[in-house]
């Protein structure tokens, strides 16, 4: 595998210097060949492992251009992949959006699910807690994202705030392309009933969140 | 030993991505890094193993590792940890620690590379690994990276490792980019090294191999990798493979001339 990449890598180089590079010292290797040989590497140096293919790999258009733009995306590009980030929402079978906090906040505790050391049956966790404060009780939470604390109790409890939250759980890049968050909706790591859960735990008034 | 650096990494248990914490376990966690860094660092066993290791006579050519060319010239120990991934001429490739070991034990030694890649972490000749890695990295304590980028395959491979880093997918669209690209950010409380930046990269690569007071035993920077990419969501990386190679060549140039390194470093 390496003697293929580095074959290619010196294809490139011979186009390169045919090509007529200027020969000022200047690299003749492009960015773009690096990423031919990136994608390469990428499709060589992995195997399946318990319930995780190699298909973990293929990176959908959003993939592609955040890991190409981190946070810097264009304009045009973020408001392509938000419009269409929204409008994939699925939303409530029942048009409910509240359940119950205390299952929610079991969820939002959970870090399982979908690594290769977990089981196919058991049921996937939110990481919440991972990236986020939430309760005032849970000491023990991440930075990557904002704190929640007290969400229901600054926002409301408005439906206009209980479609906000239930979009943001199912795709979150409808209100910012490229975020760290995952789609736990559109990748089906919660389902409908788990996102139901945890949007209660954010806005019900009576969960810890808002009523500590 | 810099307390201070380790005491953010203590507060929790293993693999807390993965799993639910308890305020107990974290706790338990606590107590015994307390015990253990006031014991010293247990990667001491693993270090004087590892020089035995390279001396003795072992494998279908009953030969030592006396021989094994890490960069600076066969049997030369002393600071090359902070100079590897490198190129090496008669490989053709950048290699890293431990995929120039196998290269070393398969050549002069006898012992089969590709079995060894396959053997899980902690098993028959991956201990040996362990042993190995621990010594040599240890044989580089205090001094900063140096990691050569004069030949266009190291370029090339720093060039992979920074795509890779950066590579989101997966389930969870994580790419270590997710965890490790700001500054101050924790998952639950553990610190997260922002791994684009000197100093961090030095201190998070710098550390690894590592004694892991959680599990008791010496994890390797391709363990260290392969955990990150469990938590990742990705499938497994192949051990030795280039994407861990590239990786490694990224943090390392990323790391160059800042902070000392510290491997084998004790963690929680
Ligand atoms: C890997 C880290 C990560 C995980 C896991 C994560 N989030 Fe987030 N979340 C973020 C980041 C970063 C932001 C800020 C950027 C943005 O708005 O997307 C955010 C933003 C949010 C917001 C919007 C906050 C606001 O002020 O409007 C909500 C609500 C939210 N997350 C809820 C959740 C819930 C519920 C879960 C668990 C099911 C979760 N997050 C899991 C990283 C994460
Ligand atoms: C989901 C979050 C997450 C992702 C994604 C992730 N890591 Fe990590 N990484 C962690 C955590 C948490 C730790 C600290 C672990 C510990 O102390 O056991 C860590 C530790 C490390 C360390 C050691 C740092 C130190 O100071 O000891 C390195 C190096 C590292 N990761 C590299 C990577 C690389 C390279 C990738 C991409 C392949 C990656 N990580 C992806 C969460 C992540």
């Amino acid at each position: 595998m390496n003697i293929r990449i580095r074959q290619g890598a010196v294809a490139l180089a011979v186009l390169a210097t045919v090509a007529g590079c200027a020969g000022t010292g200047a690299s003749r290797v492009s960015s773009a060949d690096y990423d031919k040989d990136a994608a390469a590497v990428m499709a060589a140096s992995f195997r399946e492992q318990g319930i995780v293919k190699t298909d973990r790999l293929t990176q959908d258009e959003v993939m592609v251009a955040c890991s190409k733009f981190g946070h810097s995306l264009d304009d045009d590009l973020r408001e392509r992949f938000q419009a269409a980030a929204l409008a994939e929402v699925k939303w409530p079978s029942d048009g409910k959006y509240i359940g119950d906090w205390k299952e929610g906040e079991k969820i939002a505790q959970s870090g399982r699910g979908l690594t290769w050391t977990d089981k196919p049956d058991a049921a996937n966790g939110g990481n919440c807690y991972n990236c986020h404060r939430i309760t005032k009780k849970e000491i023990s939470y991440g930075t990557i994202g904002p704190s929640l604390y007290q969400y229901g109790k600054v926002h409301g409890s408005t439906e206009a705030t209980q479609k906000y939250v239930w979009a943001k759980i199912w795709n979150p890049n409808a209100y910012s392309a490229c975020t760290n968050m995952p789609r736990f909706g559109t990748h089906g790591i919660l389902d409908e009933k788990q996102i139901r859960h945890i949007v209660a735990l954010l806005l019900d008034p009576k969960s810890p969140v808002n009523a500590e | 030993m810099k307390n201070s650096t380790y005491a953010a990494c203590v507060v929790a248990s293993a693999f807390m991505f993965a799993t639910p914490v308890l305020a107990d376990a974290t706790a338990e966690g606590i107590a015994k890094y307390r015990e253990a860094l006031a014991e010293g660092n247990p990667a001491e066993l693993w270090e004087m193993r590892g020089e035995e290791l390279w001396k003795e006579a072992r494998g279908p050519k009953k030969a030592t590792l006396e021989k094994c060319d890490l960069g600076q010239g066969p049997g030369v120990v002393k600071g090359v940890f902070v100079t590897l991934p490198r190129h090496f001429a008669d490989t053709g490739r950048v290699q890293d620690l431990e995929s120039r070991l196998l290269t070393c034990m398969e050549t002069l030694q006898g012992i089969p590379a590709d079995e060894v890649a396959k053997t899980p972490f902690g098993k028959g000749e991956q201990k040996n690994i362990e042993a190995l890695v621990a010594w040599i990295s240890a044989e580089s304590r205090g001094m900063k990276f140096n990691l050569p980028m004069a030949h266009p395959e190291e370029k090339r491979m720093y060039e992979i490792g920074k795509r890779a880093f950066n590579y989101r997918g997966g389930t969870h669209d994580f790419g270590c980019v997710t965890c490790h690209g700001e500054d101050g950010k924790r998952i639950r409380l553990q610190d997260l090294p922002n791994l684009t930046k000197g100093p961090d990269a030095a201190r998070g690569f710098g550390s690894w191999p590592a004694y892991r007071v959680s599990s008791g035993e010496l994890w390797s920077m391709q363990r260290r990798l392969n955990d990150c990419f469990r938590q990742q969501r990705f499938p497994y990386p192949m051990y030795g493979s280039d994407v861990t190679v590239a990786l490694s060549s990224y943090l390392g140039v990323t790391a160059n001339g800042t902070v000392e390194s510290i491997a084998p470093a004790i963690k929680r």
